[in-house]
């Protein structure tokens, strides 16, 4: 038994399963309470209190919520193409959860699934196989509003994703790696300004890179399908867009998922642009930082949501194509330039 | 140890998607197949250490080219083509010619000895991040195939513009 738990690899495989499970259960429990948050938050907003009904401050209303879920009737179409549609859902969920694996929470080795050197690619990667779980869900409904839903959201998303890739550009050439963890370690010490330390600010990319980090958080909200970019499912024009066929846990999958992939933008902003677990304090509060930061972010997104109308959809192509991809093109030149001749660091 | 069965997985996920690719009969499954075999590929593109490619493979082939496919797949009405007995016959020699030259390449590579592998090692180990090998040798060594696709690229994004505008005198002044 003992030569077994002595093997190297066994020793790797079972503490990153350890670690994944952690992380899976963890960020379950972050989504039901995210989707509390910005049902309060809304409510609000909208002068009303939102739920309130289960438990104290209806704090329960996510257990309650997702039982609700589980015992739905579950509802396949006739016509549907019964494998993808069933795939789909899954779709949804996984590209967010292994973009987990490459967010460093802290600066300990355990609070990281891994630190691969391509970190920064991996998030890009998972995020353009996004577009699979919306578009097969809309076809595979064989239902006109979900399959408008599905066209809208595959034509948005890739063309966002050209310029969230290129936003990410600036803070690459700054950091001159694509580890997260190397990128977030850049970012410590106290922020300086030709040669001039500002106190009480950090090293963080933001202040180097604003023009990027608003187009990211701009694309960020687009890529998640979030208002003012929902328009796979603007419930006005599509019924419900994309998931107009689905139900119960599979429904539940689609909006696990949006939400998951809420967070994980969030993160991937926050390892970029807000300098991670760097913060005030002893090496351990690294995780506390992270997190507040990660909140501060996800409030800000539930924000937006309730705020601001939605976009038509000549709007969203015209925004994207000629607002967003030119500036971050101008960005990222302009950036190469300045690091090149040594100014502005 | 890890290694070796993770690359037999990856290879088996590759060549069995890669069959189902041609002997689905619904183009959409297919195509999603084929997306399988790409994220398989790059898993093998990353055992072997060369993991800027195996995420480009993603981002590119499988995030990006293939969405575009299942796009076309999925909402351009695809019609078959109705084929004459002639036409089925051609094809059909084509298909046994290939086929058959591909079995004797295929025998020749077992009979040579380099199926199993490549039998002598690399050398030098590769350096634990290659992306940044990729970009000296991609700006130096290669520096004029990689700016001579990079106006083919262009040509081609022109030539699409122009195509999807159509040919009718001032129908661009028309959209503004």
């Amino acid at each position: 038994m003992m030569q077994i738990w002595s093997n190297p690899d066994v020793q790797f495989v079972v503490w990153a399963l350890v670690k994944i499970t952690v992380i899976l259960f963890t960020m379950l429990g972050l989504v039901s309470y995210l989707i509390y948050a910005e049902r309060k938050i809304a409510g609000h907003i909208q002068s009303r209190t939102g739920p309130n009904r289960v438990g104290p401050l209806g704090l329960l209303q996510p257990i309650a919520d997702v039982l609700k879920l589980f015992f739905k009737e579950e509802f396949i179409p006739d016509e549907a193409n019964k494998v993808i549609y069933h795939v789909a859902p899954t779709l949804a969920v996984v590209p967010a959860l292994v973009t987990f694996s490459v967010i460093p929470f802290g600066p300990q080795d355990a609070l990281r699934v891994t630190d691969i050197n391509v970190g920064l690619l991996l998030f890009l990667a998972m995020s353009s196989l996004g577009v699979y779980s919306i578009t097969l869900g809309g076809w595979a409904s064989n239902n006109k509003y979900a399959l408008l839903g599905g066209l809208r959201s595959s034509a948005q998303m890739i063309s966002y994703e050209l310029a969230m890739g290129l936003s990410t550009v600036g803070v690459l050439l700054l950091a001159g790696s694509l580890s997260l963890v190397r990128i977030v370690e850049m970012q410590s010490g106290p922020l300086t300004l030709f040669g001039v330390a500002i106190p009480f600010l950090q090293n963080w990319f933001v202040f180097f890179q604003p023009v990027a980090f608003v187009i990211f958080v701009i694309t960020a909200l687009a890529e998640t399908n979030r208002a003012p970019f929902d328009l796979p499912e603007a419930e006005a024009e599509l019924v419900a867009g994309f998931h107009t066929e689905y139900s119960s846990m599979k429904f539940g999958l689609f909006f696990l998922g949006e939400f998951m992939n809420v967070i994980a933008i969030c993160a991937i902003a926050v390892t970029l642009f807000l300098g991670g677990w760097n913060g005030p304090g002893p090496p351990a509060l690294g995780i506390v930082w992270f997190f507040l930061k990660l909140a501060a972010l996800l409030f800000f997104f539930i924000w937006v949501r309730w705020t601001f109308p939605r976009l038509r959809y000549d709007q969203l192509m015209h925004f994207g194509w000629k607002v967003l991809l030119p500036v971050t093109l101008i960005n990222v030149v302009v950036t190469a330039f300045v690091m090149h001749w040594g100014a502005g660091r | 140890m890890i290694v070796e069965s993770l690359f037999a997985a990856f290879a088996a996920v590759a060549l069995c998607s890669g069959l189902m690719v041609i002997l689905h009969r619904n183009a959409v499954t297919s195509a999603l197949f084929l997306v399988l075999a790409f994220c398989a590929l790059a898993g093998i593109y990353l055992l072997m250490g060369a993991e800027f490619v195996g995420m480009v493979q993603i981002i590119v082939y499988a995030g990006a080219i293939m969405v575009l496919f299942l796009f076309v797949i999925m909402y351009l009405n695809l019609k078959h083509d109705v084929e004459t007995g002639v036409q089925v016959a051609v094809r059909r020699g084509l298909g046994w010619i290939l086929g058959a030259v591909l079995l004797t390449e295929g025998a020749l590579l077992l009979r040579r000895g380099w199926f199993p592998g490549p039998v002598a090692a690399p050398a030098v180990p590769p350096p634990a991040g290659n992306t940044e090998a990729i970009g000296e040798v991609l700006f130096t060594r290669y520096l004029f195939p990689f700016e001579v696709i990079a106006m083919v690229l262009l040509v081609a994004m022109v030539g699409v513009i122009v195509v999807g505008k159509g040919l009718r005198p001032g129908a661009g002044e028309e959209e503004r």
